[in-house]
């Protein structure tokens, strides 16, 4: 048992680190790449060389993150087949499907259109031109479309019907997979907010050079632009952050308890804007859960569902099954523990079902098969030998969520201020703090990195221990492997993304120093 | 001239000059498709190859033994 909890460790923190090494190449991509298509889009309206120049100072920033992060995804696909083999298996042509779609547009769409852009100035019209930067652009993004739907899947799993013969789960309906509210909103939220890191990077590296008094006008202009996408990156992913927040409250309500270091709910539940949690509090007793806490009265119930009379869930009450509606009458939810048994039942169905198979007694085949569909979404709770194991790291789920919020908020006043400077530079030109301004959006790169992942985490730390919510958790998903095997693997990736980054990091910063210290006004080529 | 040369080729043609064209005037990119093409190497070869076997297929032949195995992991876990 103890060798099984290492693997499963390892390999989650394995996935993670591939993950997140992974995340920071993406979302400059989908950011950037919407970035270069407004500027060129302007560069062709206007005709002025100035934007062309501009225009191909940020596609070769582009095109570096493009080339040095390509492929780092596929990793994770490796994983899957050797390290979550039973998973892969179970979630069957459920998670294939989008990945085949992505990968077909990832190949097609993206390399074929990344070629124009970037071989094709001198080769095809300019209008063609501009459409090819545009459709990389998308397709990035129609790429990440389908890998979030797949994720989405995972969380909130849905459109399919298990096969007890096959042991695979099989899609029933393409669209409730593709449109499922968890994948809609994933979507948006996630993309939104690489534009934003997109916008945030156009400033920081205008503040870097403006610091080193290079290109002014080329600084201004790159500034107007990268404002505004950040701007209305952050508003819509503020926005479509609230669209997350109901849908996870109601599929996923232990993570939206985790979030909050919620263990007993209320109606008119009050929500944490700063906190600092007990860290020697559990599950059912009777200490406190926050050292300290500033809360915003009834904040909680109307983020998650838009009515600030609502009865939020705790961990407690959700591991109880109990819940109320608005006027206070208990509704019928299920406790955990009796959900672990019926789990359990369905194992035991499972079983009956292998031997009704080796019988050829069809009968049977089909009534257990019924019968293991009608109560499958409890299925994942027959591995739990307890109830509290299906509660998540609360302490990594509350700060990393309280920390995206506060930076969220952050961004949204930053960009602001950076889109009025744009606009009014002498404000800043004459200010005595103007060194700080640039200082400060330089730091403001980094920082919106570490709220984009920290993003991630709350989203995959705070569905724990499922790998399939409510269905599959890590511990069965796992391959039958030695701890050792998944530590020497993880060691490799962590020597080989780490390369990767410092690549990707000294030839971006290389890249800006080079062409800094050029005239941005022309095009140099 | 040379728009007249390329308006009088294939679409192909076109295409593989747009492509050689391209790869021979690239300047930092040509330091970027060292990295991909190492990337790539350590990934697909090394890391595929030695240290991530499709785990089932190497414990399993056909689709029902692997229905099979993964029955039994469900069950006796």
């Amino acid at each position: 048992m103890e060798e099984l909890i290492n693997v499963v460790d390892w390999s989650r923190a394995q996935f993670a680190l591939t993950a997140i090494y992974h995340w920071l190449f993406v979302p400059l991509t989908l950011g950037l790449g919407i970035i270069v298509a407004v500027m060129e889009t302007i560069y062709l309206k206007t005709k002025s060389e100035k934007w062309l120049a501009t225009t191909k100072f940020w596609m070769t920033i582009f095109g570096v993150n493009f080339a040095i992060g390509v492929a780092t995804g596929i990793i994770l696909e490796f994983e899957f087949g050797t390290n979550w083999s039973n998973y892969s298996w179970f979630v069957g042509d459920i998670f294939g499907a989008p990945l085949a779609v992505e990968g077909i547009l990832a190949f097609f769409m993206e390399s074929t259109f990344i070629a124009v852009m970037f071989f094709g100035w001198k080769k095809v019209s300019p209008k063609f031109h501009l459409a090819a930067t545009w459709l990389t652009a998308i397709g990035a993004s129609l790429s990440a479309l389908w890998i979030l739907v797949a994720n989405a899947w995972m969380q909130y799993p849905t459109g399919c019907e298990f096969n007890p013969a096959t042991m695979r789960n099989e899609m029933t309906s393409f669209a409730a997979v593709a449109l499922s509210p968890m994948a809609m909103s994933k979507f948006f939220h996630t993309v939104l907010s690489a534009w934003t890191l997109g916008g945030a990077f156009v400033c920081g590296v205008c503040g870097w050079m403006l610091l080193k008094k290079r290109n002014y006008d080329h600084c201004q202009r790159s500034l107007k632009i990268g404002a505004w996408v950040g701007v209305i990156g952050i508003v819509l992913t503020m926005i479509t952050g609230d669209t997350s927040a109901i849908t996870v409250a109601k599929y996923q309500p232990m993570k939206l308890a985790a979030m909050e270091g919620l263990y007993k709910g209320d109606h008119g539940q009050s929500i944490v804007a700063f906190g600092i949690l007990n860290p020697g509090k559990q599950p059912f007793d009777d200490k406190d859960p926050y050292l300290f806490d500033i809360s915003i009265p009834y904040g909680l119930s109307f983020l998650a569902t838009h009515d600030y009379k609502a009865f939020v869930p705790g961990i407690e009450d959700i591991i109880n099954g109990v819940s109320y509606d608005n006027e206070g009458n208990p509704v019928n939810t299920v406790s955990y523990a009796e959900r672990m048994e019926r789990g359990r039942q369905l194992q035991e169905m499972l079983s009956q079902y292998g031997s009704a198979m080796n019988n050829g007694s069809a009968v049977a085949q089909d009534s257990l098969k019924a019968a293991i569909n009608a109560d499958f979404k409890n299925f994942g709770y027959g591995y739990l030998d307890k109830p509290e194991e299906a509660v998540p790291n609360v302490a990594l789920t509350f700060y990393t969520f309280h920390f995206m919020v506060t930076v969220g908020g952050y961004l949204l006043a930053f960009l602001l201020l950076a889109l009025l400077f744009a606009y009014k530079p002498k404000i800043v030109d004459n200010a005595k703090w103007k060194k700080w301004w640039y200082i400060l959006a330089i730091i403001t790169v980094p920082l919106t990195y570490l709220c984009s992942a920290s993003g991630w985490i709350v989203a995959e730390v705070g569905r724990q221990p499922w790998t399939i919510q409510d269905l599959m958790p890590n511990k069965v998903a796992i391959s039958d492997l030695s701890a050792g095997y998944v530590q020497v693997t993880f060691w490799i990736f962590a020597v080989v993304f780490t390369a990767l980054l410092i690549a990707d990091i000294g030839i971006i910063c290389k890249q800006i120093s080079k062409k800094s210290q050029t005239d941005l006004d022309t095009v140099n080529d | 001239m040379s728009d007249n040369r390329e308006n009088n080729q294939g679409f192909w043609s076109r295409v593989f000059h747009l492509y050689y064209d391209g790869f021979r005037s690239m300047t930092v990119g040509k330091t970027l498709w060292l990295i991909i093409g190492i990337k790539l190497f350590i990934f697909f070869v090394i890391i595929k190859m030695i240290f991530f076997p499709n785990f089932l297929s190497s414990k399993c032949d056909t689709d029902q033994e692997k229905s099979e195995y993964v029955r039994h992991q469900l069950i006796d876990r």
